[in-house]
């Protein structure tokens, strides 16, 4: 703190590295479009001006993902839907995170049978999971910021190289 | 049963021999499967313009007939609604198509191949509707199981943590 | 888990024309993460520059096994499952389920309760309408749209929360009636959306209805005529804008709607301008009909009073042993029906959603099958999409007003 309290009113702050890497991060952090099924709704819901989700930094959904650090996977995840969602997981850029939204992408929610992979933990790794069927905005925004929490406590050892 | 339906049935079971039956105000005949594209081209004239719904039932253990296909036509300037069943045997089940007649049994045609091994024949394009190309079985037959994968609970939380197959980074 | 599947020109050769197999045109995969193919559906489009030659869709992404699924459950836990099939449309789709089982099992319902079922059900036609307009607008660029309509969005599905306790699935429509009676701020509510609604669409119109941008992207575009409909099996708002009047609420009314006095909307030109107009003036006869059923709701209980169907009020079980048997017995085998089919259809925003029901005479569905418009509807996507442009298929697509897990189930 010594020397805050001798630059005083110039306009400077001081920070660790670490924080204002996560700052950056978590200020502007884009989704990437991967609605599936009915949470996608939600998500829209989330997004749209009730509650708005650009207040925390997604301002857009960006539907390539080569230009988003986030996948929300909201909805049911099919055998058939598997490879695809691990391909454009591969695609993002490094840091990307995984909010795994519904009870259907957690862990199969209300369909435990042939067709849907019970959790999208088994094709892609999660770092926050939502529940509800389908979870409200109020909970998806909870989601997100439990993320923020989780970006502004990582240490630079534990980035992928 | 509506009046102006009596005709109708009286004429298909003049054609082509319909054992017609009701229940809860609902009509439905019975006919064999090499008269299907004759009696599906008959209604199209009759009136009945509108295929709403083509399905299968599977009557598994019993092997004769095994499956009954269900087309359920409705006719919207008679306002009508009429059901053909079809018995089918569970050994090589086949079909004409009626896909020349009715254009959107093109893809619930391929939805009964996908889903319980119907063929038909005639059919430009069958193949996989719902399930990935590579799938073995078909899917709502009554002898593929359901595919239940045991909850997790608190008791069995660390067994099946060893066998679940988390994704690798 | 299956490998992502390369398909070559070869394996389609019976479905493109002949200038994809001597190279001259292009095959382009329009994927299933997509922003305009609202959910998971991948088209893969032969294209000569711009212009699209032919278009093959590839459905099955959403394939949840929803029928197989519910030959394991009873009836009751049956239903649960039913609001997650086009998930626009959770009250209809409750009530498609619940209406089958009614007519199977011969179960009376009251008629406040069949009254109540009309208002939700209308509300929910008003909100997919809503989604729709608020999506496809939204690919045409017309981005305000989509903030406006997901406000309107908001009013309804605080009714719903308010009955219900759940925003979109609310499994509140039963066999026998509701789950509950409405509270008594229900009625203020829907009054206030009667009120405010009808300017809100007048905004609407005014945004898009004459708009030159609007029309010059819709009009004319992904024509269809009343035959090739009734070919395709279409139904639903499409086919009432390529001039056949058909809507099963009118034609073979269920639930009371023969009592309430309401237009079906028709035009003849069958384009995209023509379906967007059908369902903008079905929002306006969807709110009338809500007025008519809030005006003319009587009193009355909201549950039928057949005991082996539908469980007896928690007062009555404390006093009664009849009760608590029935209780006991609804609770753990559920009830049964007896052995026989039933087909049994509702008007859904998209078209006709039926429900085939089979019974063996045990209290779990032996085959349940549902007949949902948007995989009818869909299949028209090819002939409606020859020779138009990648950005007019985008409209079309719009125009359809597909739901993925209507098609997919």
């Amino acid at each position: 703190m010594g020397i805050e309290q001798k630059l005083g009113n110039l306009g400077v702050a001081t920070t660790t590295l670490e924080q204002a890497v996560a700052w950056s991060r978590t200020n502007a952090m884009w989704p990437m479009l991967f609605g599936l099924a009915c949470c996608a709704i939600e998500m829209m819901s989330a997004q749209a001006a009730h509650y708005d989700m650009s207040r925390f930094g997604m301002e857009l959904m960006r539907p390539s993902p080569r230009q988003s650090d986030l996948m929300i996977v909201a909805g049911r995840v099919t055998r058939k839907m598997a490879p695809v969602l691990r391909r454009l997981y591969d695609q993002m850029p490094e840091p990307k995170w995984v909010i795994s939204m519904g009870d259907c992408a957690s862990c199969g929610g209300v369909f435990n049978n042939y067709a849907i992979v019970q959790g999208v933990d088994e094709v892609v790794p999660v770092d926050v999971y939502v529940a509800g069927c389908p979870p409200r905005p109020e909970a998806l925004i909870h989601g997100v910021l439990r993320l923020y929490e989780k970006v502004q406590s990582m240490k630079f050892a534990e980035v992928k190289s | 049963m509506e009046k102006k339906l009596q005709p109708i049935l009286e004429k298909l079971e003049k054609e082509f021999g319909t054992a017609v039956s009701e229940y809860r105000g609902d009509t439905s005949a019975v006919l064999p499967a090499e008269k299907i594209v004759a009696a599906c081209q008959r209604l199209q004239d009759l009136g009945f313009e509108l295929l709403s719904a083509l399905t299968a039932v599977d009557y598994w253990p019993e092997e004769k007939p095994r499956f009954h296909v269900i087309y359920q036509f409705t006719s919207i300037s008679l306002n009508l609604v009429l059901t053909l069943r079809v018995p089918v045997p569970g050994i090589k089940p086949s079909l004409p198509t009626i896909s020349h007649i009715f254009r959107n049994a093109n893809w619930r045609e391929r939805e009964l191949w996908d889903m319980f091994g119907i063929k038909f024949h005639g059919h430009p394009d069958l193949r996989r509707i719902l399930m990935p190309a590579d799938w073995e079985g078909h899917p709502l037959r009554k002898d593929y199981p359901l595919g239940y994968e045991e909850p997790q609970f608190t008791f069995n939380y660390e067994e099946i943590n060893l066998r679940k197959p988390y994704a690798k980074e | 888990m299956t490998d992502i599947q390369e398909i070559t020109v070869q394996d389609l050769k019976h479905l493109v024309s002949e200038r994809a197999i001597q190279g001259e045109t292009v095959l382009l995969n329009m994927g299933p993460q997509h922003p305009s193919t609202h959910g998971v559906l991948r088209l893969l489009l032969e294209l000569d520059g711009e212009v699209v030659v032919s278009c093959i869709p590839d459905i099955g992404f959403l394939h949840t096994g929803i029928e197989k699924n519910m030959e394991a459950k009873t009836y009751a836990k049956a239903e649960v499952m039913s609001d997650r099939l086009d998930y626009m449309n959770t009250v209809g789709n409750n009530l498609a389920y619940s209406l089958a089982v009614e007519k199977l099992v011969d179960l009376d319902v009251p008629a406040r309760a069949q009254s109540i079922r009309v208002i939700l059900t209308e509300l929910q036609r008003f909100a997919s309408h809503l989604v729709w307009l608020g999506t496809s607008a939204l690919d045409l660029a017309a981005m305000s749209m989509f903030l406006y309509c997901f406000r309107e969005r908001e009013y309804i599905l605080d009714v719903m929360e308010m009955c219900s306790g759940q925003r979109m699935m609310t499994t509140y429509i039963r066999p026998g009636g509701l789950w509950r009676d409405v509270p008594v701020e229900f009625e203020a509510a829907v009054r206030d959306i009667l009120k405010k609604f009808p300017k809100r669409i007048d905004e609407y119109e005014a945004l898009l209805t004459r708009n030159p941008l609007m029309l010059d992207r819709t009009y004319g575009i992904g024509k269809l005529t009343g035959e090739e409909c009734l070919n395709f099996g279409v139904t639903g708002p499409m086919l009432r804008a390529s001039g056949i009047a058909w809507d099963l609420r009118k034609d073979r009314p269920y639930c009371g709607y023969e009592q309430y006095d309401f237009k079906v909307p028709t035009r003849t030109e069958g384009d995209v301008y023509a379906r967007y107009l059908v369902r903008l003036e079905e929002m306006r006869q969807a709110l009338k009909i809500v007025q008519q059923a809030l005006d003319k709701m009587p009193l009355g209980p909201v549950r039928s009073q057949n005991r082996k169907y539908v469980p007896p009020p928690r007062s009555e079980i404390g006093v009664s042993m009849e009760a608590l048997i029935h209780h006991f017995k609804l609770w753990t085998e559920g009830y049964s029906a007896p052995k026989g089919a039933i087909y049994s259809a509702v008007e859904s925003p998209r078209g006709e959603l039926g429900v085939y029901l089979e019974s063996d005479g045990g209290s779990k569905p032996y085959r349940i099958h549902w007949r949902t418009p948007s995989f009818d509807n869909l299949q028209s996507l090819p002939a409606m999409s020859k020779g138009v442009l990648v950005a007019d298929l985008v409209a079309i697509i719009g125009s359809v007003d597909i739901v993925l897990g209507d098609v997919d189930r």
